[in-house]
């Protein structure tokens, strides 16, 4: 008898020093590959249990390739691509213990814990950062082919009024137009261009061109010769009657073979009008954002403006090199992203590894973004989010408080009843409840598990639930104590009995928790973890526990006549 | 020694008309009422925007909606949250529409600015955003219905292979029950189906069968012990010899769950309702579902063993011979 509860002591003791020993906070050495390529540890302080979004605030991402805008061919392996860049991204980005997996072969799933600005973060996260160098259509291409475009347009029953309404429609219903720049879609004027506005040198000359050689047409008076062949200026308001002409015309296929229509990244303002510039461009580019090996934000001394300098590997420089040194005297766009930034500059001479791109008035936190992005790579096609989930980290913090209320009021109501009703054994089945905290949370962190609101209710309500199975017991003991059998006899009848209701009823709900894991994200699976963790360990307890509390009990007291059941 | 109910003996069983009353008085009115009105999913299930914003100042829900409106956004639900300087607004997908998946992106930057303008800047902050895209909602609505067929046919091979298939199919089918009596409760009180209320719905499920399956053990011992008692005799005695364990494992559960719908907050607060009414249903389906199911299948398949038959067979040889009924249990081997 002796030496079975020695041997019962020692497992229940090794079950409790593994519990503890995974529950001890400790130093864990992460081996990653660090900016210059090598590879170097780092030590990082490991506390088991680490509370999940919804407790300590961050943010949740999941991403899915966009295909609205042209389906992409091979979906599992742009994913894992984009992943790749992801997580460059995130790793410069520098946020403690982030996550970003597959989830499934559709989507990625970035968590990204106590992040104070999820707008900032969203943007790196979804920018596509594609970068390519355009010359600007220098022959005139899109401006020949103007009045063709016009009278197709007239033919097709298209005015500027029918766009407009079309595009107030939809903006109504705020879908607004492809490639749209921000705050393009925004406002419609329902007037028809009768009087010319003054607008600046180039409208002016555009506007004494369109009288001299008469061209009408729904498109072409809303376009403004800029100061450079290819540039054009749009009135603000017009800016989505344009963008909807040029798809319709595009779909028409009259736009000139290999010329695409860009719009600049920001809006200029000329007297009191705001515009922004319609670029077409030749569309092959000299050389796109892949040859980039670096980037940098940076202050222009000169104009206080915010510029991103790049570098291009050895390759990519021999290319623009060449490129560069064919166009001498032309224009040449920088696209990001679709969209022109700043007015193309002049190339004076060839260009080899070094650039600049000019961002205009943002900040320096938006270029080092864009420098980040830019370096880490592009994504191989666009991604939307398709579920994000923001916690503020105030919120976490009252709802740990409050969790925190209710799982000691409840542990507390748990003991006074047990000891109220069933008095010494009760006593045992608490202290019972103690290696059954022990041992559940021990369990959570061996499996590395975070600790969710959800999860936490969970726990609670499993302290509700562990006792069950003592209650089972102890009322199999004082069935058996009634039929006059003697305390030993009845004790381990007690034990006995109750298994086979405590092991079925424990396993089905086991099962119902594990469908629940299966089909839960995030937050429900911690839940569902719990409950599974908290049902074996409280059938550990009640069942291997407290029979050894009683084994003891009832060794230091040989005579016992009555148990305090 | 306290014990509750030690030498209980109510007759449980002939009451189950007036239980299948009450449970159809609450689940018949209920199910009309989702069928009309439909359930009030989470934007998780259905797409769309829920935004949680702390005022700096007091103010009401109908100044947020006036300042929404102004900025665009119509159909937003606005809806105080704990405190009075706590809000939710969720601005759902209707289902029918074909929406562009960014809009879910944007109507949380339009809430921004349209509180902004009204309010001033700093007048709040935003304590949580989620926005679910409409085909994320909908891959969760099925997976929750699958999780939740799964669960039951597992629980059905098990009892089958534990038990009888008979008893499966008794606890299935007040399983099947709570998750109506559930729902409907839900309805009544407005809660929104999120994923934390299914993964509720889940655990009653769990601990109703936990509770079903604490009687069944009981039955199934009896029917051994007491050959000579039909079946209805033994469920009463089951039901009786388990209600000390019942009243104190119901006890103890329902002092966490209370504790939790009251200290636990607003984010968890709907968990913790349907957890409590879990309870009430799991524990009245185990003896008003369950075991009358039970009952029933053998009046309807009597088998090899059917009680029924049995019992009235030995009734009648007992009568004939003028010895009293056999009540007192059978010798213990």
């Amino acid at each position: 008898m002796l030496d079975s509860i020695r041997a019962r002591l020692i497992v229940i003791g090794i079950l409790a020093a593994i519990a503890v020993f995974s529950l001890w906070p400790r130093d864990v050495k992460i081996r990653t590959r660090g900016s210059d390529g090598l590879m170097h540890d780092t030590t990082e302080r490991r506390v088991a249990l680490k509370e999940g979004l919804d407790l300590q605030g961050g943010i949740h991402l999941g991403l899915e390739l966009d295909q609205s805008k042209g389906k992409v061919p091979n979906v599992a392996d742009a994913i894992d691509r984009a992943l790749k860049v992801i997580r460059t991204r995130i790793d410069e980005f520098g946020v403690a213990e982030p996550l970003v997996q597959k989830l499934g072969s559709t989507r990625i799933i970035v968590e990204l814990p106590g992040l104070k600005d999820p707008a900032r973060a969203k943007a790196i996260v979804q920018r596509s950062a594609f970068l390519q160098f355009e010359m600007t259509d220098k022959e005139g291409l899109f401006r020949g082919g103007l009045a063709a475009m016009d009278r197709a347009l007239s033919a097709a029953g298209v005015t500027e009024r029918s766009v407009g309404l079309a595009v107030a429609d939809s903006a109504h219903r705020a879908a607004a137009g492809a490639g749209l720049p921000p705050g393009g879609a925004a406002s419609v004027e329902q007037i028809l261009g009768g009087a010319k506005p003054d607008t600046g040198r180039g409208a002016r000359r555009e506007a004494a061109k369109t009288s001299d050689t008469t061209l009408t047409g729904p498109l072409s008076p809303l376009l403004f010769q800029g100061t450079m062949p290819g540039e054009f200026m749009v009135q603000q308001e017009k800016v989505a009657i344009v963008s909807r002409m040029i798809e319709q015309v595009d779909s028409l296929r009259l736009l000139p073979r290999g010329i695409v229509m860009r719009w600049g990244a920001q809006p200029l303002s000329r007297g009191a009008r705001g515009y922004l510039s319609l670029y077409a461009l030749v569309e092959r580019p000299i050389i796109t954002g892949e040859e980039l090996t670096d980037a940098r934000a940076q202050l222009d001394p000169l104009t206080n403006q915010a510029v991103v300098n790049f570098t291009l590997s050895r390759r990519g420089g021999r290319t623009f090199e060449r490129e560069t040194g064919k166009h001498i005297g032309d224009n040449m766009a920088i696209v990001l992203d679709n969209l022109v930034q700043s007015q193309p500059p002049v190339i004076r001479g060839q260009i080899s590894t070094h650039g600049q791109i000019e961002l205009g008035n943002s900040s320096l936190q938006e270029a080092q973004d864009l420098a980040l992005v830019l370096k880490a790579g592009a994504l191989p096609a666009p991604l939307q989010i398709v579920e994000e989930r923001t916690v503020g980290p105030t919120l976490g913090k009252d709802s740990i408080h409050d969790a925190t209320i209710a799982a000691t009021v409840a542990v507390l109501l748990v003991i006074v009843v047990m000891v109220g009703y069933y008095r010494r054994a009760g006593a045992l089945a608490v202290a019972a409840l103690v290696l059954y905290a022990l041992y559940t949370l021990g369990g959570l962190a061996a499996l590395n598990a975070t600790l969710t609101l959800p999860g936490v209710a969970g726990f609670v309500l499993s302290v509700g639930i562990a006792v069950d199975a003592n209650v089972l017991i102890f009322e199999r003991i004082r069935e058996e104590l009634a039929l006059g059998k003697s305390v030993r006899l009845a004790i381990d009848a007690g034990y006995k009995m109750a298994m086979n209701a405590i092991v079925d009823s424990n396993v089905s709900t086991i099962l119902t928790a594990a469908f629940l894991f299966q089909f839960g994200t995030g937050p429900v699976k911690g839940f569902a973890v719990t409950l599974i963790l908290g049902i074996i360990a409280s059938m550990i307890t009640a069942i291997y526990v407290t029979r050894t509390f009683y084994m003891i009990y009832l060794e230091r007291r040989p005579g016992l006549q009555t148990l305090s059941i | 020694m306290t014990r509750f109910f030690a030498h209980a003996n109510y007759d449980f069983i002939s009451l189950r008309h007036y239980a299948y009353g009450l449970t159809a008085a609450i689940i018949v009115p209920g199910l009309i009422w989702i069928l009309a009105g439909g359930l009030n999913y989470s934007i998780e299930f259905t797409g769309g925007t829920l935004e949680q914003v702390q005022m700096a100042q007091q103010t009401n829900a109908g100044e947020i909606r006036g300042a929404l409106d102004k900025g665009g956004l119509h159909n937003a639900e606005i809806q105080q949250f704990g405190t009075p300087l706590d809000y939710v607004i969720r601005a759902r997908l209707s289902a029918n529409e074909v929406v562009d998946q960014k809009q879910a992106e944007r109507t949380s930057a339009k809430v921004d600015s349209a509180l902004t303008a009204r309010f001033g800047p700093k007048s709040f902050t935003v304590q949580r955003v989620e926005a679910v895209g409409p085909k994320v909602g909908g891959e969760l609505r099925q997976k929750a219905l699958v999780a939740i067929l799964l669960s039951f046919l597992a629980t059905l091979v098990y009892l089958a292979f534990r038990f009888e298939f008979r008893f499966g199919v008794a606890a299935t089918l007040a399983t099947a029950h709570d998750i109506l009596t559930t729902l409907a409760f839900i309805k009544y009180m407005n809660l929104e189906v999120s994923l934390v209320v299914v993964a509720a719905i889940l655990t009653v499920v769990g601990y109703s069968l936990n509770d079903t399956i604490i009687i069944f053990d009981r039955v199934r011992e009896n029917l051994h012990k007491y050959k000579r008692d039909d079946l209805a005799g033994i469920l009463n005695r089951s039901i009786n010899e388990t209600l000390p364990r019942s009243v104190l494992t119901h006890g103890t559960t329902m002092a966490t769950t209370l504790a939790l719908l009251i200290f636990a907050g607003e984010v968890i607060r709907p968990f913790a309702w349907v957890m409590t009414f879990g309870i009430f249903t799991g524990t009245f389906s185990s003896i008003y579902i369950a075991s009358p199911v039970l009952l029933a299948i053998e009046h309807r398949w009597p088998g090899k063993d059917a009680r029924g038959v049995r019992a009235r067979v030995a009734a009648a040889a007992a009568a004939g011979t003028k010895l009293p009924t056999p009540r007192e249990p059978a010798p213990q081997p």
